[in-house]
């Protein structure tokens, strides 16, 4: 029987979720009745067994009323908005060995890491579609992209961006201070996959092979007081349902015990990459939809994401369901703004609109697209006011 | 076994009991009894907490129960201290409610200075569960000061007014990482079970256990509803059911997958 209020106290996620071993929960949530989801889609404030049932095989003949209720919550905590942000890559040096990844060390592929220069160039061509929000990307390359890297890389575009989130190899709790105190206020780490023996199956060498430090990075954001934090699953590694619940536990988990942070979560299905992985499960389209939706129930505040992994055709149907954070504009190869990159991409993208273009669809789904939602003010007084008096 | 953990120690009742009000302390330990409660809360004010002749304290069997000292009358962060280490200076387990409620009217507990004697008190030990207004920020920076529980009251003290607080109620229980334990203003086991129903941890009740005719019954009846309570959500209450959609405007394009 899983508590609802279990006592989390000061754990970490690497405690919580040995309290939820696979084999129980899968079987709880198999067992969940058409009954149970009807309740779930009731209450006011559905619990992790709600979430259970919503994300349960029983619910797949739901998912109309679930992405009702998903777009009522969003719209009621939302508004009619959709937040535009766009990846940039700095590197796609790895030593990683992650087998599903286009950067795997062991992939023989142009490298490249963007010096400040050619960091600023990209920076100034993304400023110019629009975008105020960032994503910053490495591999794990501690050598050639390290803290401090990546540090004057986020001091030389700074000027540019109102909101710099990165998305990078796990750091510890000093690393993460440092690049807050750098102008980060955005944090992203996929578990990729929550279950450890795949884990270790799939990451066979490289830092990245230690699952609960991993694990751990979105606490230790947390603790150094970082302001977003989202979390993911790569799906079509591990089971679905597994993935799905250990997602949603995670985010609700780094939602209770870091208050002050806003928690999102993101859907990235695997896409083509070169070496030619092919998905270990195959996550539908209507299985796409439940998890959003679910998600959507037991995280009333949470960000949710889409990024152009995914078709045109599919983001555009998504977008009213209960998404709130969308790229636009993408590309995953370092330097692939300026169009003279030489290095290849992580991986295919699916969506290859211009941000103008989803600016477009987005207002004609009755929404506003959002540009702007943040300001460095918020993490750098002297400079904000600074930048007063000198303007 | 579906047990109350607070600070690592379990208890099997989810009903604590206030000692105050009560027409006799003979009255009181009948309540005390019948409500088969295991942590009772004594206001230090009361009693002469060094005196184990004391005539309240005699009434309470420490082999059953564990006492829990409150801070009642305490206006203050300083206050409120004070009477805490003259517990714990007399004894007592460092087990402490901390009230602070300078506003003699309705008694509602002071947020910045509960707080300020939370943080003080938890550096020194104690284990300290904190009467608040149901504010949910507040309870998130009492949990992060290493409260043990958070207390929100369902009404103002005494008023026997039921849970008007519903709403941040729900907030704090959907948030919090320490038990939730719905104290004051619960008139009526219905008002315990309502609580209970919500997913709080547990209840303390005083006011209507002391002016029931009949205490130990009025004791027994709020044990029935917090364990009928308790019982109902862990089945898994049905709610109320919304209408059914007939057609499918926002998932009909997953009809041409596959």
């Amino acid at each position: 029987m899983i508590s609802s209020s279990p006592t989390l106290g000061s754990a970490t996620f690497s405690d919580v979720i040995t309290q939820y071993p696979q084999d129980e929960i899968l079987e709880q949530i198999h067992a969940c009745s058409t009954s149970q989801v009807e309740q779930a889609l009731s209450a006011e404030r559905p619990n992790l067994r709600d979430f259970m049932a919503l994300i349960s095989p029983a619910a797949q003949e739901y998912l109309e009323p679930m992405a009702q209720r998903s777009q009522q919550i969003t719209r009621q905590r939302f508004g009619n908005n959709i937040y535009l942000y766009t990846p940039m890559y700095l590197s796609n040096e790895c030593n990683n060995g992650c087998k599903y990844c286009g950067f795997n060390a062991s992939n023989k592929i142009p490298r490249a890491t963007l010096s400040m220069g050619a960091i600023e160039k990209e920076a100034r061509i993304i400023h110019d579609y629009g975008f105020r929000h960032i994503l910053l990307l490495t591999g794990e390359a501690s050598k050639l992209a390290d803290n401090q890297y990546l540090v004057d890389a986020i001091e030389r575009i700074k000027p540019l961006f109102s909101s710099i989130s990165i998305e990078v190899y796990p750091m510890d709790t000093s690393g993460y201070a440092q690049v807050i105190e750098a102008g980060v206020d955005g944090l992203t780490v996929y578990q990729e996959t929550y279950n450890p023996e795949l884990y270790a199956d799939l990451h066979p060498y490289g830092k990245k092979r230690n699952y609960t430090y991993r694990l751990d990075a979105p606490d230790r954001a947390g603790t150094a007081g970082m302001r977003r934090i989202g979390v993911g699953a790569l799906l079509g590694l591990g089971n679905f349902v597994s993935e799905a619940f250990y997602t949603g536990l995670h985010a609700r988990h780094l939602a209770k015990r870091y208050w002050r942070s806003q928690v999102s979560v993101s859907f990235p299905r695997i896409r083509p990459a070169d070496g030619g992985f092919a998905p270990l499960e195959i996550v539908s389209d209507a299985q796409l939809v439940q998890m959003l939706c679910a998600m959507r129930l037991l995280l009333p505040d949470a960000g949710l994401y889409l990024s152009t992994r995914e078709s045109a055709t599919l983001r555009d149907n998504m977008m009213p369901l209960g998404i709130t954070h969308m790229s636009a504009g993408s590309c995953t190869a370092p330097g692939g703004h300026s169009k003279d990159a030489s290095a290849t991409e992580q991986f295919a993208i699916n969506d290859d609109r211009t941000p103008e273009g989803m600016n477009a669809i987005i207002k004609a789904k009755g929404l506003e697209a959002v540009w702007k939602d943040w300001d460095t003010a918020f993490l750098n007084r002297d400079t904000a006011v600074a930048n007063i008096h000198a303007g | 076994m579906d047990k109350l953990i607070i600070a690592g120690r379990t208890f099997r009742s989810r009903l604590m009991v206030g000692t105050g009000k009560f027409s006799s302390n003979a009255a009181m330990a009948a309540a005390l009894h019948a409500s088969d409660c295991e942590i009772v809360t004594v206001a230090l004010r009361r009693v002469d907490i060094d005196n184990p002749q004391d005539d309240m304290l005699s009434h309470i069997d420490p082999k059953r129960h564990l006492l829990l000292p409150n801070t009642s009358g305490a206006r203050d962060a300083e206050e409120a201290v004070r009477l805490a280490r003259l517990a714990r200076a007399a004894g007592c387990e460092p087990w402490i409610k901390l009230e602070v409620t300078p506003d003699p009217y309705y008694l509602l507990p002071d947020p910045i200075e509960t707080l300020k004697a939370a943080i003080i008190l938890v550096k020194e030990g104690f284990v300290v569960l904190p009467y608040i207004n149901a504010d949910p920020v507040l309870a998130k920076h009492l949990q992060e000061a290493g409260c043990a529980t958070v207390m929100p009251l369902g009404a103002p003290i005494g008023t026997n007014r039921g849970i008007r607080t519903r709403d941040n109620i729900a907030i704090i229980i959907e948030q919090a990482i320490v038990p939730v334990v719905v104290d004051a203003g619960l008139g009526a086991p219905s008002h315990a079970a309502e609580a209970m129903e919500m997913g709080a941890d547990a209840v303390l009740v005083n006011t209507a256990l002391a002016v029931a005719a009949d205490p130990a019954a009025m004791a027994a009846a709020f044990a029935k509803g917090v364990q009928a309570g308790r019982e109902a959500f862990l089945a898994g209450l049905g709610k109320q059911r919304l209408h059914a959609h007939a057609s499918s405007p926002l998932t009909g394009f997953l009809r041409n997958e596959a």
